[in-house]
């Protein structure tokens, strides 16, 4: 299953929030061998911006060849994709890591802050029971379509929705159990989750972010200490963009 | 249309390869690029021992350019030799190995454990600016450099190539040090070592402090750097720093660098290598030049 690099189409872009994205592209190939938790790099057209930004997959379409990414525009390059309109071309690569290994009878979904889109495709994709816990700072976005496909918390840091807290507090207060746990967000919330997982006995699946300049696994700048010693170094550091970003909790070590 | 090229006796088919550390060992890019189409893959420093590297983050994107400090994390010869060259023999690649160490007996140790290996040409980092010990501190001082340079040449089987840092007051008197010390050639500029700083978190941005800026805003000062050498030494050079396209390439040619790598760029574009060299071809077709040589060190 090797990356592509495609020249991809901008199909549609939305904000659905004060700095939140929701574009669909026209990936080709791309989109027929994307599973969920798998990202892609997207390039800028600004030839001054080298590097990629990695961006998770919130939708897959396979038939109509397209994917979905809802991201926050933060810097030059997000910023410069949410001025982009229908029509518009950009230099994509993917699909990129490995995706959620779907699995367990009784899932629980936790998503933090950006780390929310990549959880909808799973929560659509997983055929089990399953619940959403989302967590964020204030906003809330993309609640509704979840709601529609699998059974919703929300933990909000201001109080105003859910939960006041993160999504293990609303985990707790509402007494949501399960056999085993997705997440992807901030690492301080992931370090928590692995935490709350070996408490509870749980497995875990953790997607991690950090800053890419290949995607492909060759330059080394995007590493995690692992537990275990990686299979490229040998030397504890396992890659986010090519052995993650979905590890397994146990693999990573927080420290 | 000739465009192979020799840099101190190997072969290259054409005078394109990777600059070391922006490729692997060649395996994660061989999804785009037929590593045999290469004059040579170059790949990432190997030491005697692995090295973890630095902490997270490790890279930072600066106009036109970008920071790197991952402080060489590498498996170590042993499964370098067992795992890396296999592979890229397999793939038909032309191989330069690079070569890195925190003392002279380690750099020496990897040479001679490569004496033996189907390798054409060690390329020496004495110039990485992201490691406290060793690297850069060979590569700064003129009889440090002349001195490593000898241990290394009395040992290695294959022929050697210093890699140069620009961090230093002349790189002219750099690169005849290494040329005393018996290097077979050059390989110029390694990266400028700069720094970025955070301004929302008021902080260093690489966990490393300092990083080597590399990427197409330092070319300017690469193409210099080897026009400088190429008239000071007689030695073949392989010439880097912010290639991105043939044109880049053609102004290291030029400026007298027999064969060019391509670094950073691969980042941007993983086909940037191959592009280049058709870019090469398609330059040297419309100009009607029949040997690449006719174009080495021109200006």
């Amino acid at each position: 299953m090797a990356a592509k690099k495609i020249k991809a189409t901008v199909l549609s872009q939305k904000q659905i929030g004060s700095d939140i994205f929701d574009m669909e592209l026209l990936v080709g190939e791309i989109a027929k061998e994307a599973v969920p938790g798998q990202f892609i790099s997207m390039y800028s057209n600004d030839k001054s911006k080298l590097l990629p930004r990695p961006i998770s997959i919130c939708g897959i379409d396979k038939e109509k060849e397209i994917l979905r990414v809802v991201y926050r525009a933060v810097g030059g390059g997000t910023k410069e994709f949410s001025g982009m309109v229908p029509g518009d071309t950009l230099d994509v690569i993917g699909p990129l890591g490995n995706g959620f290994t779907m699995k367990g009878k009784k899932a629980i979904l936790l998503g933090g802050g950006i780390g929310i889109p990549p959880m909808l495709e799973l929560a659509k994709q997983l055929d089990c029971e399953k619940t959403a816990v989302l967590g964020y700072r204030d906003e809330v976005f993309l609640a509704d379509e979840f709601e529609k496909v699998i059974p919703l918390a929300i933990a909000s840091e201001d109080g105003k929705t859910g939960t006041k807290g993160n999504v293990l507090d609303a985990v707790r207060e509402q007494n949501i159990t399960g056999d085993i746990i997705y997440a992807c967000g901030p690492m301080p919330m992931l370090k928590a989750i692995k935490a709350y997982a070996k408490e509870k006995g749980m497995e875990a699946q953790i997607s991690l972010e950090e800053r890419m300049a290949c995607g492909i696994g060759a330059c080394l700048a995007c590493v995690c200490k692992s537990t275990e010693v990686d299979h490229h170094t040998y030397v504890h550091n396992k890659r986010i963009c090519k052995d993650g970003p979905v590890f397994d909790a146990e693999e990573v070590d927080f420290e | 249309m000739n465009l192979s090229v020799e840099i101190a006796g190997v072969k290259m088919k054409n005078p394109v390869t990777t600059a070391s550390g922006t490729f692997g060992s060649g395996a994660e890019y061989s999804q785009f690029v037929d590593l045999a189409r290469l004059g040579a893959v170059t790949t990432k420093g190997v030491a005697n021992v692995p090295w973890p590297g630095n902490p997270t983050p490790r890279i930072a994107e600066t106009y036109g350019g970008m920071l790197n400090a991952i402080g060489l994390q590498n498996p170590g010869i042993d499964v370098f030799v067992k795992r890396d060259i296999p592979y890229l023999k397999e793939q038909g690649a032309t191989i330069i190995v690079n070569v890195c160490g925190k003392s002279v007996e380690d750099y020496v140790e990897v040479v001679e454990r490569l004496g033996d290996e189907p390798v054409d040409l060690l390329e020496i980092n004495v110039s990485c600016p992201n490691v406290k010990e060793g690297g850069i501190a060979f590569g700064q001082d003129p009889n440090a450099l002349y001195e490593i340079t000898k241990a290394i040449k009395a040992k290695a089987k294959q022929p050697i190539m210093m890699k140069l840092s620009p961090n230093v007051t002349s790189i002219v008197d750099m690169a005849k040090a290494a040329e005393a010390g018996g290097s077979d050639a050059l390989s110029l500029i390694n990266t400028l070592t700069g720094m970025k700083i955070d301004v929302q978190k008021r902080k260093i941005l690489l966990a490393n402090g300092t990083g080597g800026m590399s990427g197409p805003a330092i070319k300017p000062v690469a193409v210099r750097m080897v026009y400088q050498v190429a008239k000071a030494v007689n030695l073949p050079i392989i010439g880097m720093g912010g290639i991105a396209t043939a044109e880049d390439a053609l102004e290291f040619l030029m400026a007298g660098a027999t064969a060019v790598a391509v670094g950073t760029a691969n980042f941007r574009n993983p086909n940037a290598t191959i592009e280049v060299i058709e870019g090469i071809e398609a330059y040297m077709k419309e100009n009607g030049i029949e040997d690449i040589h006719d174009l080495i060190g021109i200006v």
